[in-house]
């Protein structure tokens, strides 16, 4: 039973995660019908902006004296990434979608593949293709609770990515920018001719979903310890399926799905054998397609020519 | 008379190939040899990708996976079948002859049911499906090769000899595979299923008011094009001694991509081009290997921004001599 309750916290933990990066996913899809396969990549480098941003805020000296990192300090870390990851998302959508926003499906898919492949490579240029370990921006403090062993970090990651979710569900209810939103994903061309600034609109949409890929990097690192420029690719993949799951387009369905990815996998890891953690997401994903393609919460809609 | 005719022009084939392989095994050092073929191998991958990605317009970006399942069923399969039929044949040319082909048969076997298993749930829907799906397959078969003790795990599969994978594979064994592959996938291309896959690509639910069987032809293509990526797995590993999982990166999907994509989505001679095209800029960009892939990723982008439908569209070089040419299907994107 113990076991079966550390299991389901860390997979919480693990799930909030992959949570906060489906969110881009499905909102992009849900206003483009693309699959923004450089998510994987954005999500990557937020994590690393977060390390270089802690490093140049001198977490080295905290480390080596043994004093934990100011909590003020980890926030600015968290900002400078969400807001380095925002910019790139836009200069993706800006330099390598729009021009193909109109062309047949298959010409933004492929873009979309190798501006990924592009930024993992680049990536691996630019930062080495070592794993790195992940400063502790947070120091680690364990604790039982009814003979589980829940750390800060565990419920840190769970509060961050919850505060972050109930700021984007307030964001696309009660903002503007979130109407228009949804509007674009209901209908693009009518939303156009309601004199809503499409161009504007879709860039928020990726700085939205970049910059909680990066809060995802930051909590990501500070969970797996060790981050590599290929991070993105199985974790980005994982998140797409929650995406899926949960059903594609729709913000509470990638919440959904996230938590329940994150359950499975470690559930998996648990109780079978670590090695097929990463393979249950796949049968999961086969699983969904084919007995309910349209994902738990999303909605199924008729297509007209 | 046309039979006999069809069956001249077979065997006048093979004899040039044979011939060929003199020339090239006495003319040219290992090196070039071995470069010359990859860039068979590398036809028979972007010929039998094109049919599923260019000609029928459903993106598959984990193929590699359909390779690695190929070569390792054909190297399991030809190591269990050496002794067998060297025992009913004696040792010699014909019984390796029979061992590699159905070995490189059963490797294509093989990976045409994983197509089958992968593209059956994802193929039923429209949208982008297919693409999650084979990047899913492609990362999750190195994981099972990976932990599959009896294929040897992470340090791969060299068979029952410590000297490795019998070396079947030569230019004769993969050029007439790739002379098979490609009048295999031109003729399927311009028959009616040909037409009908096209259909699909241009106008998935026009082409189902037409009655055509959209679902059971993407499943087809896809079984078949994952068939050949097999023949070409079991090529491959009968080139090199072993199979290793790391052979069958993601990498190795994107060099497929870039190869069909280059030459033009859709086109068989287009597809051609990129095979040998990749081949040899593999081996140029040898010193810049780091920057390989950067440089690919940008070629992708940027072709599909200026000329999304590479280098000759969905045309094939041969049209291009014809005097009058027959109007073809416009591109997409055109």
């Amino acid at each position: 039973m113990t076991q079966f309750l550390q299991q389901i916290i860390n997979g919480l933990s693990l799930g909030s995660i992959y949570a906060l990066i489906a969110l881009g996913y499905t909102m992009v899809y849900g206003i483009l019908k693309l699959i923004n396969f450089a998510h994987g990549e954005v999500f990557m480098v937020g994590a690393y902006t977060g390390l270089h941003a802690a490093s140049a805020l001198g977490i080295d000296a905290y480390e080596a004296s043994g004093r934990s990192f100011p909590l003020y300090l980890a926030l600015l870390v968290l900002v400078v990434a969400m807001a380095a990851a925002a910019t790139l998302g836009m200069l993706i959508e800006f330099l390598a979608y729009r021009p193909v926003r109109t062309a047949p499906r298959l010409t933004p898919l492929i873009t979309a593949i190798g501006v990924s492949l592009f930024l993992q490579n680049a990536g691996m240029l630019v930062f080495s293709p070592n794993p790195q370990r992940y400063p502790a921006i947070l120091r680690e403090v364990r604790f039982e609770l009814f003979g589980v062993i829940v750390t800060n970090i565990k419920l840190t990651i769970f509060g961050v990515a919850l505060a972050l979710m109930l700021s984007l569900h307030l964001l696309v209810q009660k903002t503007w920018t979130g109407r228009a939103m949804r509007a674009l994903s209901f209908n693009i061309d009518a939303a156009k001719l309601m004199g809503i600034d499409t161009n504007r609109v879709i860039r928020s949409t990726f700085a939205i979903g970049s910059a909680l890929a990066a809060a995802g990097g930051i909590l990501f690192g500070l969970d797996q310890i060790t981050i590599t420029p290929l991070m993105g690719v199985l974790t980005g993949l994982k998140a797409f399926v929650a995406a899926v799951l949960g059903g594609i387009g729709s913000i509470p369905g990638a919440v959904v799905g996230g938590l329940l990815i994150g359950l499975a996998e470690q559930l998996t890891a648990g109780y079978l054998s670590p090695a097929y953690r990463d393979a249950i997401t796949f049968v999961i994903l086969i699983g969904i397609l084919l007995l309910k393609p349209e994902g738990l919460l999303g909605v199924v809609r008729v297509e007209k020519v | 008379m046309h039979r006999a005719l069809r069956v001249a022009g077979v065997a006048g084939v093979l004899l040039a190939i044979y011939a060929l392989q003199f020339g090239i095994e006495n003319g040219l050092n290992d090196y070039v040899q071995r470069i010359v073929l990859l860039a068979g191998i590398n036809i028979i991958l972007a010929v039998g990708l094109n049919l599923i990605n260019g000609t029928t317009g459903q993106f598959s970006i984990g193929h590699a996976g359909f390779m690695a399942v190929g070569a390792y069923g054909a190297a399991y399969v030809g190591v269990k079948l050496a002794g067998p039929v060297h025992a009913s044949l004696g040792p010699g040319a014909l019984a390796n002859a029979v061992i590699f082909n159905l070995a490189l048969l059963a490797g294509a076997l093989f990976a045409g049911i994983s197509g089958l298993i992968v593209g059956m749930p994802s193929l039923r829907l429209r949208g982008d499906y297919l693409a999650v799906v084979t990047l899913g397959f492609g990362e999750i078969i190195r994981i099972l090769f990976n932990n599959a003790t009896f294929l040897g795990s992470a340090t791969g599969y060299f068979g029952d000899d410590p000297s490795g994978l019998p070396a079947y594979t030569n230019f004769f064994w993969v050029y007439a595979w790739v002379c098979a592959i490609v009048v295999l996938i031109h003729n399927l291309t311009f028959s009616q299923t040909g037409r009908s896959l096209i259909a699909i690509r241009e106008d998935e639910i026009a082409a189902e008011a037409m009655a055509t069987p959209t679902t059971r032809l993407k499943v087809t293509a896809f079984a078949i094009s994952a068939a050949t990526a097999g023949i070409a797995g079991g090529l491959f590993a009968h080139m090199q001694a072993g199979v290793r999982p790391e052979d069958f990166r993601f990498e190795k999907s994107i060099d497929m991509i870039v190869m069909i994509i280059v030459g033009g989505l859709g086109s068989i001679s287009g597809a051609i081009f990129g095979g040998i095209f990749l081949a040899v800029s593999l081996e140029l960009m040898r010193d810049l290997q780091q920057y390989r892939l950067v440089l690919y990723a940008l070629l992708l982008i940027v072709i599909m921004i200026v000329r999304p439908q590479g280098l000759l569209g969905t045309r094939e070089l041969h049209h291009l001599f014809r005097r009058r040419a027959k109007p073809t299907p416009p591109a997409e994107g055109a």
